[in-house]
């Protein structure tokens, strides 16, 4: 497998041409903007957290297919999940991206999330991989303030 | 130092020649050999360039205008010398007329300020174009803010070209000021400038032309254009990264204030008056980037040797053909589409980012632009958020106009579409 073929897997592909969970959520009790001005992906991120519990977790925008996929991907994962194991989820989503040692992340734990380690490579694309993700935790702390960017 | 071509200018630019000179283009990408079409970002650097750098530092490192020792007048007059080839190469009238700037960025600002904070009130008018560049947008914006002039903006038609007709009744006798590009850093509109320049006078107004994106590929000659001022960049000219181009009549630059306050810049100093120099010496507060103008100044006497003339012509070609390959591949949509273009081209696959073209293309050692190029403007006029942008310089070729193609049909097959 070339390294181009790692990081642009079939899921990457499918999510990226097929986000789920696209869309403004109505129902939402947290929201935030995630923006790179330099690159130009731009995604907001909707949640409906209740009682410790991330509910329905939507997104939309328009951004690279890596951003595109690791958002698609994120909504899946972290619904259901209480706030503590969402938070969890998205230290080991950062370890795997950015951590200063690959190994450090059992990519078993992250089943299926664990396609998005191959941004890993590219550093140029790896603030793409993360800005859903922090953009989520933005909207998690209900800091809707200026939006969230993963570039610098 | 480098070699470049001597022959005659009627004879075809020898590009394999030319390839010699530039280091860097032997160089590997990810196992292939690098395909160098981010031109409009930044240019390579010839060896002589890389050598004049390296004899200056090695030979005549000292600062300007001061030291009495053998080094400080080496250096004072090799940045002299600098200005010199500068101005020969714009055909400005005076030396003077040529001040040096960090690059086009801050030849704009300083213009701005200098001239448009204290020409511009409220209710003037000061006219750009969507398609300029950010560098030739936010300046103007904030001198706008500070004066009360208000900001006027000369649409863009589908095919990317300026409406020239919205232009002519967007002059008025309210505006003072109109700031535009030679070349579209974005999609490589060619503007006529020289028209420009001529209804703008007539209507009492000073013209600033953006030459970022054309310096490096056709002769400018800042007399017959009759520009009131122009900005370049020594790194987009095969020249170091740090240094630039204002040119300012020397009227309008003699009239001007500092720009900034410092060393080098002034007459006198005394806590009740300070008087500062003339022009260009009042622009340059500070040791300048000697280096650089040492530097730029060998890469515009690369661009004479091999002459300017040959590399526009040369370029045309290889900008047909990139064009008319890129088209040749099915899904690729072309933005900007004007009948007078150069250098550079921008495209978007629908169903691709630009941003993974650019990730796909570098995989192949192709390395392009992908994202908005800082006209937001522009990509919001066309409706896309970004763009992959291919841009050439005179070392490019039509093999790697070849692999450029190549790499883009693969970028289709990866995302299958």
């Amino acid at each position: 497998m070339t390294d181009l073929t790692e990081l642009y897997q079939d899921i990457i592909l499918d999510h990226s041409k097929q986000p789920r969970n696209f869309g403004e959520l109505s129902a939402a009790n947290r929201h935030a903007n995630g923006y790179n001005p330099l690159c130009g992906d731009h995604i907001e991120v909707w949640a409906q957290i209740d009682d410790d519990l991330v509910g329905k977790v939507q997104f939309s925008g328009s951004a690279c297919a890596i951003c595109t996929a690791s958002a698609s991907m994120m909504t899946q994962a972290v619904q259901g999940k209480s706030n503590e194991a969402a938070g969890v989820l998205f230290e080991q989503m950062r370890q795997m991206l950015v951590g200063a040692d690959e190994g450090d992340v059992g990519q078993s734990e992250l089943g299926k999330l664990a396609a998005l380690g191959g941004v890993r490579r590219y550093p140029m694309r790896v603030k793409c991989a993360t800005l859903p993700w922090h953009t989520f935790k933005a909207a998690m702390e209900e800091n809707n303030g200026q939006p969230v960017t993963t570039e610098q | 130092m480098g070699v470049a071509t001597t022959e005659p200018t009627c004879l075809p630019l020898d590009v394999d020649r030319i390839r010699r000179d530039f280091p860097i283009l032997s160089a590997q990408v990810h196992g292939h050999p690098l395909v160098y079409l981010d031109n409009a970002a930044t240019s390579q650097k010839p060896s002589a360039v890389l050598d004049a750098l390296y004899a200056y530092y090695t030979q005549s490192n000292s600062n300007i205008n001061r030291g009495v020792h053998a080094l400080g007048e080496r250096a004072t007059d090799a940045y002299a010398k600098a200005r010199d080839v500068v101005q020969s190469f714009l055909n400005a009238q005076s030396v003077g007329e040529i001040v040096f700037t960090r690059g086009t960025t801050e030849a704009v600002n300083l213009v701005a300020q200098a001239y448009g904070g204290s020409h511009l009130k409220a209710g003037d008018r000061v006219l750009i174009s969507q398609m300029e560049h950010h560098s030739n947008i936010v300046p103007w914006q904030m001198v706008c803010q500070q004066t009360g002039a208000d900001l006027d903006v000369i649409p863009v038609s589908d095919d990317g070209e300026l409406m020239m007709g919205r232009f002519e009744s967007q002059l008025t006798d309210r505006t003072k000021i109109v700031a535009i590009a030679h070349i579209s850093n974005a999609i490589g509109t060619v503007n006529p400038v020289s028209k420009i320049i001529q209804a703008a006078h007539a209507n009492g107004a000073v013209v600033l032309m953006d030459a970022a994106q054309s310096a490096s590929h056709m002769a400018i000659d800042v007399q017959s254009l009759d520009c009131d001022f122009l900005a370049f960049s020594g790194h987009k000219t095969y020249g170091p990264t740090g240094i630039g181009v204002l040119y300012g009549k020397a009227a309008l630059l003699a009239d001007m204030a500092p720009y900034q306050g410092g060393g080098a810049m002034i007459r006198s100093v005394d806590f009740d008056q300070t008087t500062y120099r003339d022009p260009p010496d009042r622009f340059e507060a500070g040791t300048p980037n000697i280096a650089g103008a040492v530097g730029l100044a060998a890469a515009i006497g690369y661009m004479n040797q091999v002459g300017l003339s040959r590399i526009s012509a040369y370029e045309a070609g290889l900008l047909d053909y990139a064009l008319q390959e890129l088209e040749s591949v099915g899904k690729v949509r072309l933005i900007g589409r004007a009948s007078n273009r150069a250098a550079s081209i921008s495209f978007v696959i629908d169903g691709i980012h630009p941003h993974d073209i650019g990730t796909v293309l570098d995989d192949a050692g192709v390395a392009i632009r992908a994202g908005h190029h800082c006209a937001q403007p522009l990509m919001n006029r066309f409706g896309v958020p970004a763009t992959a942008r291919a841009s050439i310089a005179m070392y490019n070729t039509k093999q790697e106009v070849d692999a450029l193609v190549g790499a883009v049909q693969r970028a289709i097959e990866v995302f299958g579409i």
